[in-house]
């Protein structure tokens, strides 16, 4: 089992310097920092503009190649990620950021992910009955309305509360009470509660599209040989489905949860800017705004870490869960 | 151990089973009033065809019918009544009292969790042992279920067990509890024959050991003559006859179970054409008025029609038919009251070396790569499909190509059908090298080589009409529109079906009419060599017979060649002029076929024909055994020598001197004697 992970890992470490690199092209490309500064009033001289550029290592003047390769040098021996169009460090920024949207979005995601295996398991074991038809309209509902308009009602109900109620029944901005005191037990409190619309933004679609697939897979055991093998061993009905029926059935999510991250991530970046948390999505929309290159590329690194660890905890779970890829 | 033999275990009255239907429309029945009673320590064997509910009623004993059935009637084991029960109520039965063996033992262990699991799990379901005594046990009953190595097996998770293995533990899982019965679904027909006799033995001996009473569900009466006491032939939903085993099979009293025994080809005769029962089972949702039977019954009568006749006889001899007493006192054999096909007339052959070849193949071999690695895929290993196939076939002679799954029967198929230069070894069709051959010269010598498939409701495409179908490899060939149109009515009378249903879709017809579509597909091109691969597996006992008669007809009629692929030993010797044995890719013995099945030189061909099993209690008793141990090796090595060694009980009894040649050559085929057309690959033929 080692071996098949280490192989994994580093199929990913591959994987990993292809994305980054195609993103630096496709950042360099697309944006067009020179326009940023020439925009400027009053309009600076080229070769005052030529010299900024060539200091962020963005001047489209300089082939790609060794603009990347300047860019490399810096991630890989200092740790540096270059220098944000408004010449402040990207680290201080990522710092700042990263905590923020790691937050909402692992909770958010763990909490689609197991709501959505729970409630399509569920919905399986009841199929056609009550239960599974109300889960799979309101599935079918969530599945329909992209991640802000959701996010948008989520937040005006919030704001219809405090209308009615006279008070912030659920805060709707931030990720904090600014100036709160307290010992950690309030600031945690604290958080929660601003996590929870957000996070209900995130986990919801995700519970949608996981229930969806979850009731197949479930369906499909639950019509196995296997599990009737269980029952005439003598387990009751839920016994078995609980030890022979639901883990068989979660193998095929693994890798979908890996690769639906990536939705997850770009509906993180219109929950964060709704809910005004300053979370590397806010980050991504605004520095694409300003033609902010190192500010771009340093997201799409951070995402493409992201997806690929959860892939290889994907794998991990997945030759966890049957020893059949084991080798 | 069981108590007083003979006393009454299980007792099951009037149970009906009805499935919910689709919507809007009623319930549709799949039991219809079973009365069965098993006794202590004895096997009851239910035989009936797909649909007949017999599986259907094996899972309603246990209660383990999925939620859209309705059970009613009464099931008592030991005086207490299981119907009614709800489903959790009988868990602590289930498994302790009465366990089951189910017919797929790929898919009837839990995929994910190690086979010693999941045998300890059965054990503490139902008694407080630890951990450490439950795996004790479980070794053991590995142990006796004949599985080398109990303590690695229990490590090792399903995917790493072959089918028998599989089914072997199954047993051992079935019996971990003592139960008093033991309910078998079909357990031996997802496996090879062979190996069959491996598990239908691991049976026996768990029953021995157990006391344990045996319910045997299986469409295949040889298996049933040879392992029951009793027997229920179930139809429609019911039981239509139940005796004791010698009397049911001597003196049947039901024409359907009169048919059954003349439906089935024998491994040790070979007769005219099979008794084929006319027409398809009535569909459970639609059952006429009357006797179910009365539409297929050469017996039927006005009466038959109006009231279905109650199970009734004498001396524990039941039978559900008005004219059971007429049956018993007359005694007639299947062809005597079943029309008969015409026996059809053999046009005066030319001796076999005088005849055109069709097909010759010589050395024959194919290899897949094994490939490992997650990025970059490379080559680990070499699977031989394939390795020494020798084929020959003479105009209008039928070749069976004989063998186990993995023995390369399909892959030789492939090879033949691909009209291309293989790997090595030759292949010459109609006399042309297929090595040599041009696109074009291959494109035109397809037509005279034409496949029928196993499944013919996969082979078919569903949204074609038949018609269509069967005029697909005419206009393949740009056949003029007036011959397509002149063809495909011909060619379905030609298979024995109406021309007016060319309209039809596939799903309209019956698995056996739908192999009749194939094989007048293939035929529409009018090909000089039949592939038929596996024609008739997919089909129940009474159609197939139909099917084979056709078979036969069509050879006389046409003079066409068949190449003939089939597991089923029976069929070969009934249809096939010549036999070829394949193991382990590689032919082993060649022949006329009355040689090779009277007078088998090999000790694999020995094996296999000893393993199946006749439709006949008595001389199921009374035949020899030859049990091959354990499985065939993986193809991904070839061994020095002979590969069948490893398995061979001849091997195992020379003396050390002899034994030698086997480890160090492998063994040519040679001819039994000069000029005889009976060849063995064996270093030490004819050996007992």
């Amino acid at each position: 089992m080692l071996r098949y992970l280490a192989q994994r890992l580093a199929y990913y470490a591959v994987l990993l310097v292809a994305a980054v690199f195609l993103s630096y092209a496709l950042a360099s490309g697309a944006l067009q920092p020179r326009t940023y500064f020439e925009s400027k009033v009053p309009r600076p001289a080229a070769a005052s503009v030529d010299r900024q550029l060539t200091a962020l290592n963005i001047n489209d003047r300089t082939p790609v190649a060794v603009r990347f390769g300047h860019w490399a040098d810096g991630v890989l021996l200092h740790g540096d990620l270059g220098r944000t169009i408004h010449d402040t460090p990207v680290n201080d920024d990522f710092r700042r950021r990263v905590w923020v949207s790691l937050r909402l979005l692992l909770i958010g995601s763990l909490l689609g992910m197991l709501l959505g295996v729970a409630g399509g398991a569920w919905s399986a074991v009841k199929q056609y009955r009550i239960t599974d038809r109300a889960l799979t309209v309101v599935s079918f509902v969530l599945l329909s309305t992209p991640v802000f308009l959701l996010a948008l009602l989520l937040k005006n109900g919030a704001i219809a509360a405090k209308d009615v109620a006279g008070h912030e029944v659920v805060p709707f901005t931030g990720y904090e009470t600014p100036g709160l005191t307290g010992g950690l037990g309030t600031h945690l409190a604290d958080w929660g509660l601003h996590l929870l619309l957000p996070t209900l933004s995130l986990a919801l679609g995700g519970l949608a599209t996981y229930s969806r697939y979850q009731r197949g897979t479930m369906l499909d055991v639950l019509g196995s040989d296997y599990l009737r093998t269980a029952e005439a061993k003598g387990l009751t009905r839920n016994r078995a489905l609980l030890r022979h029926g639901l883990r068989t059935a979660v193998i095929p999510m693994s890798t979908m949860f890996a690769y639906s991250f990536l939705g997850i991530f770009t509906g993180a970046a219109f929950t964060e800017t709704i809910f005004g948390w300053h979370g590397m999505g806010e980050w991504f929309i605004q520095s694409i705004n300003e033609q902010d290159v190192n500010a771009v590329v340093a997201v799409n690194l951070f995402a493409a870490v992201v997806v690929l660890a959860s892939g290889f905890l994907a794998d991990t779970l997945h030759a966890a869960l049957d020893p059949r890829v084991r080798r | 151990m069981s108590t007083a033999v003979g006393t009454d275990l299980l007792t099951v009255r009037d149970l009906r089973v009805d499935f919910a239907g689709p919507r809007g429309r009623g319930p549709v029945p799949a039991v219809r009033g079973v009365d069965l009673t098993v006794r202590r320590g004895e096997t009851l064997g239910i035989v009936g065809e797909s649909g007949s509910g017999k599986s259907v009623t094996a899972l309603a004993v246990l209660g383990l019918l999925p939620g859209t059935a309705a059970v009613r009637g009464s099931v008592r084991l030991d005086g207490q009544e299981l119907v009614g029960l709800p489903r959790d109520a009988l868990a602590p039965i289930r498994g302790r009292r009465m366990a089951m063996v189910f017919q797929d033992p790929l898919s009837a262990f839990t995929p994910v969790h190690r086979i010693g699991d999941q045998i300890v799990e059965a054990l503490r379901i139902h008694r407080r042992t630890d951990r450490g005594a439950a795996r004790k046990r479980a070794a053991e009953l590995l142990d006796l279920v004949g599985i080398p190595d109990p303590g690695r097996a229990l490590e090792s998770f399903p995917h790493e067990f072959s089918g028998g293995m599989r089914q072997r533990a199954m047993i051992a899982m079935a019996v971990a509890n003592d139960p008093d019965l033991l309910l078998a679904d079909e357990p031996t027909t997802a496996l090879d024959v062979t190996i069959q006799a491996q598990v239908l033995d691991v049976l026996r001996t768990a029953r021995r050991e157990t006391g344990a009473a045996l319910v045997l569900v299986s469409h295949d009466l040889g298996v049933i003559a040879g392992m029951a006491d009793r027997v229920a032939v179930m139809y429609a939903g019911r039981v239509v006859e139940s005796a004791g085993v010698d009397e049911l099979f001597a003196r049947p009293r039901h024409p359907y179970t009169l048919g059954l025994i003349g439906a089935v080809p024998r491994v040790d005769a070979r007769g005219g054409p099979l008794v084929p029962i006319p027409g398809a089972p009535a569909p459970m949702a639609a059952l006429p008025a009357g006797c179910p039977f009365a539409g297929r019954c050469p017996l039927v009568q006005d009466r038959c029609r109006t009231a279905e006749p109650p199970p009734a006889g004498t001396g524990g001899h039941l039978s559900a038919c008005v004219r059971a007493d007429e049956l018993a006192a007359r005694g007639p054999a299947p062809a005597e009251i079943y029309p008969m096909p015409p026996v059809p007339a053999a046009p005066p052959a030319p001796p076999r070396e005088e005849r055109a070849p069709v097909l010759r193949v010589t050395g024959l071999t194919k290899t897949f790569p094994v490939l490992s690695g997650s990025v970059f895929r490379r080559r680990t290993g070499e699977v031989y499909a394939v390795d020494g196939v020798d084929l020959d076939i003479r105009a209008g002679e039928t070749l069976g190509l004989v063998g186990e799954s993995g023995s390369g029967k399909s892959t030789t198929l492939f090879e033949l059908l691909n009209l291309a230069k293989p790997e090595s070894g030759r292949i010459e069709f109609l006399g042309q090298d297929t090595a040599a051959l041009s696109r074009a010269a291959a494109h035109r010598l397809r037509a005279e080589l034409q496949i029928v498939f196993q499944d013919p409701t996969a082979a078919l495409d569903p949204r074609l009409p038949v018609g269509d179908i069967v005029a697909e490899p005419l206009r393949a060939r740009r056949a003029p529109r007036e011959l397509v149109a002149r063809r495909v009515p011909e060619l379905l009378r030609q298979v024995g079906l109406d021309p007016a249903h060319a309209a039809r879709y596939p799903h309209q017809f019956s698995g056996g009419q739908l192999q009749r579509v194939s094989i007048a597909r293939a035929l529409a091109v009018r090909p000089r060599l039949l592939v038929l691969d596996e024609p008739v597996s997919a089909l129940d006992v009474s159609v197939q017979a139909g099917v084979l008669n056709l078979l036969q007809r069509l050879k006389a009629d046409l003079g066409i060649a068949y190449l003939f692929v089939s597991h089923d030993l029976s069929v070969v010797r009934h249809l096939a002029d010549r036999v070829s044995v394949m193991y382990l890719g590689r032919t082993v013995e060649q022949g006329e076929v009355s040689a090779v099945f009277d007078r088998p030189r090999h000790p694999y061909t020995r094996a296999l024909l000893s393993a199946v099993p006749l439709p006949d209690p008595a001389a199921e008793r009374a035949r020899e055994r030859v049990l091959l141990p354990g499985d065939p090796p993986s193809p991904t090595e070839r061994h020095t020598g002979c590969r069948f060694r490893t398995r061979c009980p001849v091997y195992a009894a020379l003396a050390d001197g002899r034994r030698t040649v086997c480890e160090q050559r492998s063994p040519v085929p040679a001819e039994a004697a000069p000029g005889v057309d009976h060849t063995a690959a064996c270093h030490h033929p004819d050996v007992r």
